[in-house]
């Protein structure tokens, strides 16, 4: 919530070399980063362990984001910037991207980071990584040189440039990792070498996560802080009392308005939402589309016009929660104003139902709504509003709670449901995190966030297809505007809200990370006020 | 002596049997499976990677197979790796084992030491004030959940009165020798062990009351008093060691109980013991890791008994004669 605050430090640290000339000077000097400290962050994922090239998710980005360089890196827009690749360019047919490493960067262990380590890496990640759209199109990853990289496409892969960032694509040790294992269960990554501006000496799961500055690291005078500590916290609350009690200083991925209401109002903490715009994080209400009643188009229409996104947002999310309209983020490049949004509108909904043929004179509409555990500001809470929404509409809604996440998961990806209220992550590109949604090849019965809904329109899969392989920005987000536009009016999703994801940090935290990644890119210009 | 202990040897091997099949075929019938779960964690992933999920672990295998392959592997000392942390069981076990016992022997302690303490006092005088304070406070503390008595504490000494940490057990922060360690271990330790003391010092407290008041009221007491022992003695080498014996053998019964009180306590505080590892890996649905535990706490329970059948035998020799 305080972006401008942040703007005007980045727009300071910038201007700080001109002025120190001036006698404004030491009034500027407390802007120049200060060496040393130790950071802890409060978490409350679990990681399983933390090599992020063969497992995707928040709770390994975030310490992996750390231990590892990748190829390139973003800012606060969605531009990439050079990172462990100094250059990088497209053939004129887009299917062939080569990239520069930068001399002199070393892993960990002090040996060198070559293209023979990125190739391989990257094949690792192409073989294993959960997201598999993300590098499919590549046919080889090739290193002609040492400080070359060149990745063939069977076709233009836009998406490409992202994938090569943080949290997706690590850069390992071949000489280490490439030991004859089955790397998704390699004991090494546990406590992998790495090549980021952090080594891991230490991870106890459960507890925590020890980083300290790698001297080496390939970015002069990088990372500012001596060493990060992850600790894990069993919920939210917890969490907020170690940043209160000074026991940690910076807690990235809160998602509990209460809690953050609570510590903004305090006055001795920094809250912003920067940071997730990569992430893109979107609660919605997911309609099983071939339930009898669900299969007609308006009575999803209907229940999607009798709620009130505004009381979702204002009331249960104390005003810190942003409206989600489409299968994309607000911050995404590819969002578009031009869909179907539903607002509120009760007497309509009251129509549609009418014209289906239930309500009054019709028959009685009895639905149940589902909803992720452990999530109850965003799902719970929802869910119960829902129903009692639909209940001015006339419709009955029952809630049904799952005790944990594996049995909502058995459930929805067993298609036992007819609403359920969701959580699912944009992750940068409708490649990677919005597709698997609404193509019709991606309805695979017990994989849960694939297609649930059991969606089919080969309209939208043509659109969605065309724009997977267009290479020029402006036509590719036109490409999903159109497909956006026939998913809301087709509505297998009605979108609720976006994960209101704040990030909390003492006065004594610099620079803290808010570029599309957030908590999932390196925090090697994080640093603290003495 | 030796046929007696090779018994309960033999039951115990046969315990830890029926533990193991009986919480396998259990755990089977909560819905949903690791590779969801693995799934859930990455934000999703493909079938082909859900099925290489299911192959590595043979939870593609029929569920009989899985059980026998897991009991022949169990029999061989190997518990298998878990599937959510990726690294044997024996090892997260390990090290999580020696917070739990820490937890648990200091909360017992301070249960015991203080409940006998106050019962005592309660039993001196038994229609007086400390009786019957102790009377209510023992009633509250064993009619309050322990989970609830822990928020309560977290909310009284981590936010209003910050003098102990609430989470974890070690400010990893914090450098120093292994005496600055071990302290700072003793201020972690505070409220947890306070917590799950507190229900057990209940029941001690009223069960050193009452055993107090039946021994005074024994011949032997009055014949002490009439030969002239101090009341002092009479208190505590008399009756009090008489008195100790039920105390004893609860305290030694409800080990297993502590144990599991023990993982509400854990969780409410981030104690990194059994009890939150035991709780992630349910929720995971991390059956090798869910099953190792079980193992070694039946283990914990069968050496405590026998451990408390020795200390009974030392403070009534009476006991190591007889049966």
């Amino acid at each position: 919530m305080r972006p401008i605050a942040v703007l005007t430090r980045r727009a300071l640290l910038a201007g700080a070399a001109a002025l120190t000339a001036l006698t404004l000077a030491p009034a500027v000097h407390a802007e120049e980063p200060q060496r040393g400290g130790t950071l802890v962050i409060a978490s409350v994922q679990k990681p399983r362990h933390l090599n992020a090239a063969v497992q995707s998710g928040i709770a390994t980005g975030v310490p992996a984001a750390q231990i590892f360089a990748t190829l390139l890196r973003y800012g606060e827009d969605f531009q990439p910037q050079p990172y462990l690749a100094e250059s990088w360019e497209f053939s004129p047919d887009n299917k062939v991207l080569t990239l520069k490493l930068v001399q002199g960067a070393t892993f960990h262990d002090g040996k060198p980071i070559t293209s023979e380590d990125v190739a391989w890496s990257l094949d690792v990640a192409k073989k294993n990584h959960p997201f598999s759209t993300m590098l499919a199109p590549v046919e080889a990853f090739e290193a002609p040189d040492p400080q070359t990289v060149v990745i063939r496409m069977s076709a233009p892969h836009p998406p490409i440039l992202l994938v090569l960032s943080s949290a997706l694509t690590p850069i390992l040790p071949k000489h280490v990792l490439d030991d004859g294992q089955d790397i998704k269960s390699n004991p090494k990554n546990n406590l992998p070498i790495g090549s980021g501006p952090f080594k891991v000496t230490a991870f106890e799961p459960g507890q925590h996560i020890i980083l300290e500055r790698y001297d080496g690291f390939f970015l002069k005078g990088r990372p500012y802080l001596d060493r990060i500590v992850i600790r894990q916290y069993q919920d939210s609350n917890s969490g907020v009392l170690a940043l209160e009690s000074g026991e940690a200083q910076m807690f990235p991925l809160l998602d509990s308005t209460r809690l953050i209401r609570r510590l903004e109002k305090s006055g001795k903490m920094s809250v912003t939402d920067k940071g997730y715009a990569a992430i893109g994080p979107i609660n919605w209400l997911a309609f099983n589309t071939k339930q009898p009643d669900l299969a007609d188009v308006r009575v999803r229409q209907a229940i999607a016009h009798a709620i009130d996104r505004n009381f979702v947002t204002k009331a249960l999310h104390a005003g810190l929660s942003k409206p989600a309209v489409e299968p994309v983020v607000q911050e995404s490049p590819f969002f578009s104003e031009d869909v179907a949004r539903y607002d509120f509108d009760l007497d309509k909904a009251k129509a549609l139902l009418t014209a289906a043929g239930y309500g009054e004179g019709g028959k009685k509409l009895s639905l149940r709504i589902d909803y992720l555990p452990d999530a109850d500001e965003q799902q719970r809470a929802v869910a119960e509003y829902v129903k009692a929404a639909l209940a001015k509409a006339g419709v009955e809604i029952s809630v049904r709670a799952s005790p944990d996440f594996p049995t909502w998961a058995q459930r929805i990806s067993s298609y036992d449901f007819d609403l359920t209220m969701d959580q699912v992550f944009n992750w940068g590109d409708p490649v990677i995190g919005v597709n698997r949604t609404y193509l019709c090849s991606n309805i695979r019965q017990g994989i849960i966030w694939s297609n649930t809904q059991q969606y089919c329109n080969e309209g939208v899969d043509k659109l969605m297809t065309e724009a997977a392989t267009e290479p020029d920005q402006a036509k590719r987000k036109d490409l999903y505007g159109q497909a956006f536009k026939q998913i809301t009016a087709d509505i297998p999703i009605h979108f609720i809200n976006e994960v209101p994801y704040h990030t909390v940090y003492t006065q004594a935290v610099q620079n803290p990370p808010v570029s599309i990644w957030g908590p999932m890119g390196p925090m090697d210009d994080v640093w603290l006020k003495q | 002596m030796m046929r007696r202990i090779l018994r309960q040897l033999l039951y115990a091997v046969g315990l830890i049997l029926a533990v193991l099949v009986l919480n396998f075929l259990l755990i089977q019938l909560a819905p949903g499976d690791p590779a969801q779960v693995i799934a859930g964690e990455m934000g999703g992933a493909s079938p082909e990677v859900m099925a290489a999920i299911r192959q590595q672990y043979g939870l593609d295998k029929p569920v009989l197979t899985q059980l026998a392959l897991y009991l022949g592997r169990a029999l061989q000392g190997d518990l298998g790796m878990s599937y959510f942390y990726n690294r044997p069981v024996v090892e997260l076990i390990l090290s999580r084992l020696g917070p739990t016992l820490l937890l648990v022997a200091a909360a017992l302690a301070f249960a015991v030491l203080a409940g006998t303490r106050l019962g005592l006092m309660a039993a001196k005088n038994p229609r007086g004030i400390a009786s019957g304070v102790v009377t209510v406070l023992s009633l509250v503390g064993y009619s309050a959940p322990v989970f609830w008595t822990g928020l309560m504490l977290v909310i009284l000494f981590g936010a209003k009165i910050p003098l102990f940490p609430i989470a974890g057990m070690i400010d990893v922060v914090k450098v120093g020798g292994p005496l600055t360690r071990a302290l700072d271990i003793a201020h972690h330790l505070v409220l947890p062990a306070l917590t799950l003391g507190l229900v057990y010092l209940a029941q001690y407290s009223r069960l050193t009351r009452a055993s107090m008041l039946e021994v005074l009221g024994a011949d032997y007491i009055r014949t002490a008093r009439a030969k002239g022992v101090s009341e002092r003695q009479v208190l505590g080498r008399h009756a009090f060691r008489n008195a100790l014996l039920p105390v004893v053998t609860v305290a030694g019964m409800q080990f297993g109980a502590i144990i599991s009180g023990a993982v509400l306590v854990e969780t409410v505080f981030s104690w990194p013991g059994l009890g939150t590892l035991a709780f992630q890996a349910i929720l995971a649905r991390d059956y090798p890791t869910v099953l190792g535990i079980l193992f070694f706490s039946t283990l914990i329970v069968i050496i405590a008994n026998l451990l408390t059948d020795f200390v009974s035998r030392l403070l009534d020799p009476r006991l190591a004669g007889g049966r």
